[in-house]
C-alpha cells in the first residue's frame, strides 16, 4: 500500500477529471455574461373575441394576439433553450400587481428565435374581481434562458398602452 | 519476559493511535460535509439549496436527474420564475414555473399559479382540492442555476438501496484500511 497503489491512482484520476469538468462548466456559464442581448418584440391585440363577467364575479376576456419577436441574440454555445412568454400586467384597487400569462413557447434553437405568431390566449385571462372594463394594461414579453450548464438568465420587454373595452361583449 | 511486554504495549498504543486518527479523519470528513451543507443553507436562504429533478414535467429544459440550485430572498415572486414548492399533504417538492401572480395592495401577499413547461394544464390539479393559489409559505426557493445529470447519483441510490450500501461499505473499508 504505497503512494502509487491502484486506489491512489484511481482517486487522483477521478479528482482531476471532476475538477476539469467543474472548471469547464463554470467557464461555459461565465462566458454567457459576455453575450450582448439585442432583443426586439412587438405584440398587437388583433381582436377582443369576447369579454364577460363569470358567475363567480370575476372578469374574463379572450384575446387574439399577433406576437413577433427576435430573440436570436439570446443564444450562445451554452444555451439549451429559451422559454418565452407574453403576460398581461396591470394594477387594480385590490392588487398592486397582476401578472397573467397569456401565451408561452419554447425556442429550441437560434434558427427558431425569430418568429411571428397569430394566436388566441393559451391561458385564461381572468381577473381577481371585476376590474377589467376600460382597464389599461401592459403586455410584457419575458424570456428565460435555460443553459446547458450554470446560471439562468431572465429579462423582459414591457409594452404599454393597451386598453380593454368599456363594456362586456 | 519484561521487554516483550513493554514492546507489546507500545505496539498496542501505536494501533490505538492509528485507529483514533482514522476516527478523527472520518469525523472531519463528515463534519466538513455538514458545514458545507449548512453554510449553503445560510447563503442561499433556503432549506434545500440543491434539488434533483425527478419528473418529466419541465422537459426538455430540465430532465430527470438534473440538479437545480435554489435561492430564496425577500424579493417578491414574479411570473416566469421557476420555483420549488411543497403542496400540503405531499412530501415531494415540485419544480414548476410561475404563470400567474396577484399581489395584494395592503399586505403585499401574493397568490401564485404554477405550471410545468411540459404539462398541458396548470397545477390546480396538483394542489389540494379547492385550493386555487400557492402562497409565499408554500415556496421553498427559486431556481437560479442548473447542472445536468449529477442528480442521477441520488436517484440510483434511492431506487437501488443495495448500491447505496455497497458504496458506503466500500468507502468505509477504504477509510479503515488506508494507512496514511
Amino acid at each position: 500500500m504505497g503512494m502509487h497503489s491502484f486506489g491512489n491512482r484511481a482517486n487522483a484520476f477521478v479528482t482531476f477529471a471532476v475538477t476539469i469538468l467543474a472548471v469547464m462548466c463554470s467557464l461555459a456559464s461565465l462566458s454567457d455574461n459576455f453575450n450582448v442581448h439585442t432583443p426586439t418584440a412587438d405584440v398587437k391585440v388583433f381582436n377582443i373575441n369576447w369579454f364577460q363577467k363569470q358567475p363567480n364575479g370575476n372578469d374574463e376576456v379572450s384575446l387574439t394576439l399577433n406576437i413577433s419577436a427576435d430573440l436570436s441574440s439570446m443564444f450562445t454555445w451554452n444555451t439549451k433553450q429559451v422559454f418565452v412568454f407574453v403576460a398581461a400586467e396591470y394594477e387594480t384597487p385590490q392588487n398592486a400587481l397582476n401578472q397573467v400569462s397569456l401565451w408561452d413557447g419554447i425556442i429550441p434553437s437560434k434558427e427558431h428565435a425569430k418568429f411571428w405568431i397569430h394566436t388566441t390566449n393559451k391561458y385564461r385571462f381572468i381577473d381577481q374581481g371585476s376590474n377589467l372594463r376600460g382597464k389599461d394594461f401592459n403586455l410584457t414579453l419575458h424570456w428565460h434562458i435555460m443553459p446547458q450548464t450554470g446560471k439562468m438568465f431572465a429579462d423582459k420587454i414591457v409594452m404599454t398602452g393597451y386598453r380593454l373595452p368599456e363594456e362586456y361583449r | 519476559m519484561g521487554w516483550i511486554g513493554e514492546n507489546l504495549g507500545s505496539i498496542r498504543s501505536l494501533q490505538t493511535r492509528q485507529s483514533l486518527t482514522q476516527a478523527v479523519n472520518l469525523g472531519l470528513v463528515v463534519t466538513s460535509a455538514l458545514i458545507l451543507w449548512k453554510g449553503l443553507m445560510c447563503v442561499t436562504g433556503t432549506e434545500s439549496p440543491v434539488v434533483v429533478v425527478l419528473s418529466e414535467s419541465m422537459e426538455p429544459g430540465f430532465q430527470r436527474g438534473d440538479i437545480l440550485f435554489l435561492h430564496m430572498n425577500q424579493d417578491p415572486i414574479r411570473a416566469g420564475e421557476i420555483v420549488v414548492f411543497n403542496v400540503d399533504g405531499k412530501d415531494i417538492p415540485i419544480v414548476h414555473r410561475v404563470i400567474e401572480v396577484h399581489e395584494r395592495q395592503d399586505t403585499r401577499e401574493v397568490d401564485v399559479l404554477t405550471k410545468g413547461d411540459n404539462n398541458l394544464k396548470d397545477d390546480r390539479l396538483l394542489y389540494p382540492y379547492g385550493q386555487l393559489w400557492l402562497q409565499k409559505h408554500h415556496i421553498m426557493g427559486r431556481a437560479v442555476g442548473f447542472l445536468p445529470y449529477v442528480g442521477w447519483v441520488t436517484i440510483i441510490m434511492n431506487e437501488k438501496p443495495v448500491i447505496k450500501y455497497l458504496i458506503i461499505g466500500a468507502l468505509g473499508l477504504m477509510v479503515m484500511t488506508s494507512k496514511e
